[in-house]
């Protein structure tokens, strides 16, 4: 690269750095992308990535399954922290899943074809996530057994949910966003899965990848109900991406708890989900390119852009942040006022202090181009910012309960072995389903790479 | 309360049971046993023989094995390891299940049988009252106990007799579980193995014969304080047949300075009795007449009526003015923290204090008052002297004979005799000087003159100042190959320190299996009448002392009727003697007033021995929750925060701020819990009278400087699963030359650099600024009645998303609940007595520090006039000498406008048209949501499984109105629902509505100061209703326009304009 680079995004870069390397014909990307599943051998280093992560999803089912034995005690919440863990991770892991179906929808709405290579795993990615989230609101509840008490079904009692709880919302929004997620991601790997049966030598995998390409053949009306349906899935989930985490901050919003209690909290936790979401997109493509050598597909131009939005949506964040602030301190509410200088003086100020470090203060480094297209900064940068908005939740969460109203009682929260053990769980759950999806299916959308490869070949011409 | 009262022993529910029914015993046992070997083998037997069960005269070695671990003569491993307490629990109910058949004649009845005639006045499911007393020291708490088919399962005062007045306190209230635990003894025992009674009473036949030849010279019997004039009769009676037997006494936690003050200043024992509801001026010398000592729920209420100041509301204000209550005292106590001025003191300082008020008084005698208490001593002695005749001065029970004398004095020269006190003849049927007494015995047994020695009821291995080695002198001496005495009979609730050392342990019955009675404070004579047959093969110590006798085997019934002159079968009599039974007392018993004349002269006393300034004075405390350790093996006891520490499950050294500082004794707020559970202290080392004990140190704002207080009744080594092993025991540095009060050099404490976790539920005590709980001085309330309701801005009602349902009218009625915080002095009953109604499970230490009590109504501390950054008691400031101590009882604020009630994802807290905010326990999935929202954070979450649904005897403890709750469901106040529903249900039957008064919760009924009030606020006329149109009521934290039905009346403190202006 050169040093006299501008700083910004420019014709010039779009030009100097493309969505696609150079040299590539169909035949080559569909080789290359389809060899990860079908020809090339499982590597080593794949089953020992694999059995840590299974292990560590062992774990959590140890974890759940000790849980359901004895009780949410075996947690560290209490009066006055009744959520603890379990409902920092469930938003952390929301937020992460929300990045996959903004690259595929929004991107894909906004024309924006430097998706392609990324969106497939981006959206993968997000599956994962919102089952790791899931497992949550499942799991905390004092008796998980009863926990379809949460749904409508028409019960002999004549019993409904309380439609005013935002946990209802969160149902029926996660829920949602869980299966439109599901569907978007399923129809768009539908033609690739067709190229995989085609491609695929053993019998048993023709038979899987054929009932699962549902008998695409690739004919002009094929695609073409294929394309309505992607257009028509993406603006289903565009909304989507946007009020699942609207609903999340819901359930601090709407309650009295200071520091919950925010009007701010909607705008700024979906950018805070973005904001995570690429983040956790990047730290999975960059070690996913260099093992698979997918550097010609997630090339540098991707890892630039996503390192700008999550530069925009980290601003947004400080934003929001810094009014979360002003208005507290500004209100003239005694409990709000007491709230800020609890963060800042209380108990807790250094998880504050490090979420200021994590999510504000280290993401200015994306300012520079050279960071910017800088792998290994990138990485670490991604890793920082999967933290710190972890961090977020845990001082919004349980940080906010240890003192609201009433001092006497004030109390104090810190996680137990299990508290951890869940937690690390889900990211072996999520690793684990992470390993399995490169391993069976196309990481990188096939068909709309060969897209790619047409309309930049006709550019050169 | 229309309670129902019955005349005689009533059998348990499900028909009659014999206990020697082998048959029928045989049920309990489990697995298979082989009766043909049994038959052959008592086919084989000649002659007397004993067996307990059919395993043990099979031989069956296991059971043998288990017969040796379950009465073991030293504390097996099981018991002092840390197996948690469920499966502790499961040990005992495994044991109970396949060894049972020995100890547990009754429990758990096995077979159905309806009644096949329902008996007069008993409908089944309907509980019945039955009017009972429980003796305490030199008193006896008059109770109603609720009986739900024969199981008593609740304590409730009796408001006919005088010294509960319908009230009660912590010990009456948990005194109902000490009956079901399952670490009582459950039969009689000779050296640890199981005996039968008629055994027993054989030996004791035998020792007593063997006695009457040397007219019972070595024969001696140690009790408590005994108010009782049938067992007082029955022990006068042996002392007849047994001419040279001696009675002792000791009572650990009750001084002899009441009763060496009275002979001090009279010549003879007599009996003090206040009238506080008389004084317009009361101070308190070291007393804590409000929260402890005979009569003390009585003078509670009395002191309370004085806080009223609903005559400033009404607009009379012709009625009794407030008091004003001034407290001298060295660690706060729930007087201290009621009074209106509080002067920390050294315990020993406070005679000097006495002797320099009666100086000041003109009782003679000159003395110079305490540093820093002049102005204070000016102002009082001026406020007394201004008040003849409508004073109190009121001496402590720990305090020295002096103080009492001086009192005495003080009270005479204001002429307060006769007004606001008076005196009668001694309550105790034999008052002596324990201490003295228990040096008597002791020194006998060294002297090898006691040959059989009977301990009834007090367990003196453990409560025996350290010096007199009392463990020693019932112990086998390996030196002289012989034990120092050679009888030793124990009649204890528990296999415990002393039972272990004594020969025979008879299982001691409780209060509410027993036929008995005793005296209250006052001398008015209380009928005990059992409310269940014995649970165990447990005896009575009046049964025990019979078998001494010449007759042994008269009943405690037929003992009792012709006690009270009942024995005779005439319809006159038996009138009487139902009559006493129904109202639970003779009426008109109490002690007629005497005339007294002082014979003491202030100025004759010798100089009082204080302790040098520079010198560390440790003072020996009861423990507000466990007394003197009789209590400790009671769940609901120890888990109970103490009032102003707000500890649990232990006891600690305490200490002032300023003391603190100096021995550099700090606090560690843990990250699990924090303020709300945890909090690590110092331990540190106590080195006293050459014994040397560890102990937790904790900080106490308002503690007077240089002084360490230790409470008793912890550490015991052998009280049962739950009380073993927790926090110190201060008895072991306790010696008999320093019984209340101990002096050594700073040194004498050592930081060992432990730390130890303390369960405390508040730590923090700052109110930061917020109107929590309102306060003001008399004078601010009579510029501005409304002073309470100004401090916030209150939000506009109309400020509702969901105005259709805050508005909703509650037509029929509108329930609600007023706590005068005037009234309020952090007693704690109602904290047990709402346990003991709504199942509430104990937690244990382990789950109270990650905060998780259940309590569904909490007695929140605060310290006002705090500088506000203050948090940590063990930070000194100055502004935590002597703060004002506040106590707000917080249940559930049954709010209209209510934040958890929205947030329930499946409904399961909704508002009843009463306004109510239930809690439907089988909707609950346990979000936690609800208790997130609460701002009040009264919810509390059963994170595990927190009921213990194994142990047979827990089982008989609950109450049938309210449901056990499970894990994973949220629980709180519901304002006894039950007892509401209850109400309903009669009122409907009779197409009236409910009056004001039908319905009074658990907690209103504990409460001795009538602080609590529930009721209608829909009836103008109701007591609530009243209360809530008051100015000084207000809703706690009512700027979040939650609108609580539970609110508060503020508290208003009446201090002495002329020691405020300083």
């Amino acid at each position: 690269m050169s040093v006299e680079q501008p700083p910004f995004d420019s014709p010039e870069i779009r030009r100097l750095t493309p969505v696609i390397g150079p040299g590539h014909t169909f035949g080559s990307v569909t080789d290359k992308i389809s060899s990860i599943v079908l020809t090339r051998p499982t590597s080593l280093g794949w089953y020992i990535g694999f059995l840590i992560a299974f292990s560590l999803m062992g774990v959590m089912t140890v974890a759940i399954g000790w849980l359901v034995i004895k009780g949410v005690g075996i947690w560290g919440i209490n009066i006055p922290i009744g959520w603890g863990f379990a409902i920092v991770n469930f938003v952390w892991w929301i937020g992460i899943g929300h990045a996959g179906t903004l690259i595929s929808a929004i991107l894909f709405l906004l024309n924006q074809k430097w998706r392609t290579s990324i969106n497939r795993f981006a959206e993968a990615m997000t599956l994962f996530a919102v089952a790791c989230a899931g497992i949550f609101p499942l799991i905390h509840t004092g008796r998980p057994w009863m926990a379809f008490y949460m749904f409508p079904y028409p019960s002999t009692m004549g019993l409904w949910p309380q439609f005013r709880s935002p946990l209802i919302w969160d149902v029926f929004a996660v829920s949602t966003y869980g299966t439109v997620s599901l569907m978007f991601w399923f129809v768009g790997l539908i033609p690739d899965l067709a190229t995989l049966r085609d491609r695929a030598v053993k019998k048993p995998l023709k038979i899987i990848y054929g009932m699962l390409s549902m008998g695409w053949r690739g004919s002009a009306r094929h695609w073409h109900r294929y394309q309505s349906a992607y257009l028509l899935l993406a603006g289903l989930a565009t909304p989507l991406v946007l009020s699942v985490h609207t609903v999340v901050s819901f359930d601090f919003a709407i309650a009295i708890v200071p520091g919950w209690h925010t009007t701010i909290f909607p705008p700024y936790f979906v950018a805070g989900a973005i904001y995570s979401g690429f983040a956790m997109v990047l730290t999975i493509a960059i070690p996913l390119r260099k093992v698979y050598g997918l550097e010609d597909f997630i090339t540098m131009r991707h890892l630039d852009n996503m390192a700008k939005v999550m530069l925009a949506t980290g601003l947004i964040v400080a934003y929001g942040y810094f009014f979360e602030f002003f208005m507290s301190s500004y209100s003239g509410n005694k409990f709000d006022v007491f709230l800020v200088q609890q963060r800042l003086h209380g108990p807790y100020a250094p998880f504050y202090f490090a979420l200021i470090l994590c999510n504000i203060l280290t993401p200015q480094l994306l300012w520079s181009y050279k960071m910017r297209h800088n792998v290994t900064v990138l990485f670490i940068m991604s890793i920082v910012v999967n933290i710190g908005m972890w961090l977020e939740r845990f001082v919004i969460v349980v940080i906010s309960l240890t003192r609201d109203f009433v001092p006497s009682a004030w109390g104090r929260y810190s996680p137990t072995f299990w508290d951890w053990a869940t937690f690390i769980g889900t990211i072996g759950m999520f690793v684990t389903l992470l390993f399995l999806f490169v391993r069976v299916l196309p990481a990188i959308s096939i068909a709309e790479m060969r897209e790619l490869v047409a309309e930049t070949s006709e550019e050169k011409k | 309360m229309d309670g129902m009262h019955e005349h005689e022993q009533r059998e348990h529910a499900g028909g009659q049971h014999d206990p020697n029914d082998l048959a029928g015993d045989a049920k309990l046992h489990e697995g298979p046993m082989d009766l043909a070997a049994v038959r052959a083998k008592l086919q084989s037997k000649t002659g007397k023989q004993y067996w307990r069960t059919l395993e043990e005269l099979a031989g069956d070695p296991q059971f043998e094995e288990l017969l040796h671990r379950e009465f073991p003569r030293q504390a097996p491993s099981e018991w002092d390891d840390s197996v948690d307490r469920r499966d502790f629990l499961k040990l005992m109910a495994a044991s109970l299940a396949f060894a049972g058949l020995s100890g547990c004649g009754r429990t758990p009845e096995q077979i159905l049988v309806p009644y096949v005639k329902q008996p007069d006045g008993m409908t089944l499911g309907k509980p019945q009252f039955y009017a009972t007393a429980m003796p305490f020291g030199a008193d006896a708490i008059g109770l109603l106990v609720e009986s739900h088919e024969g199981r008593p399962t609740k304590i409730e005062g009796n408001p006919d007799h005088p010294s509960s007045l319908g009230a009660t306190n912590v010990f009456a209230q948990a005194s109902v579980l000490n009956l079901y635990d399952p670490d009582r003894a459950q039969t009689v025992t000779k050296f640890g193995e199981i005996q039968t009674w008629s055994l027993f009473v054989e030996s004791a036949q035998a020792i007593a014969a063997a006695m009457k030849g040397s007219n019972g010279a070595g024969f001696r019997i140690l009790t408590g304080i005994i108010t009782s004039p049938t067992l007082a009769a029955q022990i006068q009676s042996l002392l007849t047949l047994f001419p040279k037997a001696k009675w002792h006494q000791w009572e650990p936690a009750v001084g002899d300075g009441a009763r060496e003050g009275a002979k001090l200043a009279f010549g003879s024992y007599v009996n003090t009795i206040y009238r506080p509801e008389k004084a317009d001026v009361i101070l308190s010398l070291d007393s804590d007449f409000l929260g402890s000592g005979p009569g003390h729920i009585r003078y509670a209420r009395e002191f309370s009526r004085r806080r009223n100041l609903d005559q400033f509301f009404e607009g009379d204000r012709s009625g009794p003015e407030m008091n004003r209550l001034y407290v001298v005292e060295p660690t706060p106590s729930v007087t201290g923290a009621t009074a209106d001025h509080r002067l920390p003191l050294r315990a020993s300082d406070v005679e000097g204090f006495a002797r320099a008020l009666a100086a000041e008084l003109g009782l003679g005698g000159s003395a110079v008052p305490p540093a820093g208490a002049e102005k204070w001593l000016d102002a009082v002695a001026k406020d007394l002297q201004n008040n003849k005749g409508k004073s109190l001065v009121v001496a402590g029970e720990q305090q020295a004979a002096e103080v009492h004398a001086l009192a005495h004095a003080i009270n005479a020269a204001l002429s307060n005799v006769g007004t606001t006190l008076y005196y009668t003849g001694p309550v105790e049927a034999y008052p002596v000087n324990h201490l003295e007494s228990l040096r008597e015995l002791c020194s006998d047994i060294y002297d090898g003159k006691v040959e059989t020695l009977l301990i009834l009821g007090v367990n003196p291995v453990y409560t025996a100042p350290h010096d007199f080695d009392f463990a020693s002198k019932i112990k086998f001496d390996e030196k002289k190959n012989q034990k120092p005495v050679k009888n030793t009979i124990y009649v204890g609730s528990h296999f415990d320190e002393t039972a272990e050392l004594c020969d025979w342990h008879v299982a001691e019955s409780h209060y509410l299996e027993t036929w008995g009675d005793a005296r209250a404070f006052d001398g008015t004579l209380s009928v005990i009448q059992p409310l269940i047959a014995p649970l165990y093969h447990t005896h009575s110590a009046r049964e025990v002392l019979g078998a001494f006798g010449d007759k042994p085997g008269v009943s405690d019934y037929d003992n009792l009727r012709a006690r009270l002159g009942a024995d005779e079968l005439t319809i006159r009599v038996e009138q009487n003697w139902r009559k006493w039974l129904n109202d639970g007392l003779l009426q008109g018993s109490a002690s007629q007033p005497i005339n007294v004349t002082l014979k003491f002269n202030p100025a004759s006393l010798p100089q009082p021995k204080s302790v040098p300034t520079g010198q560390l004075e440790f003072i020996f405390r009861p423990d507000p929750c466990v007394y003197d350790g009789r209590f400790a093996n009671n769940g609901w006891l120890q888990e109970l925060p103490k009032p102003v520490t707000k500890l649990t499950w232990d006891n600690a050294a305490l200490v002032s701020p300023k003391t603190a500082e100096r021995l550099q004794l700090a606090h560690n707020v843990a990250w699990r819990g924090g303020e709300h559970g945890k909090v690590y202290s110092n331990v540190i080392d106590i080195a006293l009278s050459s014994s040397k004990v560890a102990a937790a140190a904790w900080v106490v704002p308002g503690q007077a400087d240089g002084v360490v207080v230790l409470p008793l009744g912890y550490g015991r080594k052998r009280a049962g699963y739950t009380g073993t092993n927790k926090g110190f025991n201060a008895y072991a540095v306790r010696t008999s030359d320093a019984l209340w009060t101990a002096s050594a050099p700073g040194s004498a404490i050592k930081k060992t650099g432990q730390d130890y976790p303390l369960a405390c539920t508040q730590y923090h005590f700052n109110m930061e600024g917020r109107q929590i709980l309102a306060t003001g001085t008399l004078a601010e309330y009579h510029k501005n009645p409304n002073f309470a309701n100004e401090l916030v801005p209150m939000p506009p009602k109309e400020l509702t998303l969901y105005k259709g349902e805050a508005e909703f009218p509650y037509n029929r009625d509108k329930w609600a609940m007023a706590i005068d915080l005037n009234k309020c002095n952090g007693c704690n009953a109602c904290v047990v007595a709402c346990q003991s109604e709504n199942n509430i499970p104990v937690v244990g230490k382990d789950q109270v520090m990650r905060g998780r009590e259940m309590h569904w109504i909490r007695i929140d501390r605060y310290y006002e006039k705090l500088k506000p950054a203050i948090g940590d008691a063990s930070v000194y400031d100055d502004s935590l000498d002597n703060p004002p101590t506040f106590f707000q009882p917080v249940p559930c604020q049954q709010c209209e406008n209510a934040p958890c009630e929205q947030v329930c994802p499946v409904g399961a807290t909704v508002h009843s048209a009463e306004g109510l905010n239930d809690m439907t326990y089988n909707r609950c999935i346990g979000t936690r949501y609800c208790s997130n929202n609460c701002p009040y954070k009264v919810r509390r979450f059963n994170f595990l499984r927190f009921q213990d649904w194994e142990t047979p005897q827990l089982k008989l403890l609950r109450n049938p109105e309210v449901t056990v709750r499970s894990r994973g469901v949220m629980e709180k106040c519901t304002y006894c629902v039950q007892r509401i529903n209850n109400a309903r249900i009669e009122a409907e039957k009779a197409n009236a509505p409910i009056h004001d008064g039908a319905i009074v919760t658990a907690c209103e009924q504990a409460c001795p100061t009538e602080a609590i009030v529930f009721g209608n606020a829909n009836d103008k006329n109701s007591r609530v209703a009243k209360l809530r149109a008051h100015h000084r009521n207000y809703s706690l934290l009512g700027e979040l326009n939650a609108r609580p039905r539970t609110t508060y009346l503020a508290a208003v403190r009446n201090p002495n304009p002329e020691l405020e202006s300083a």
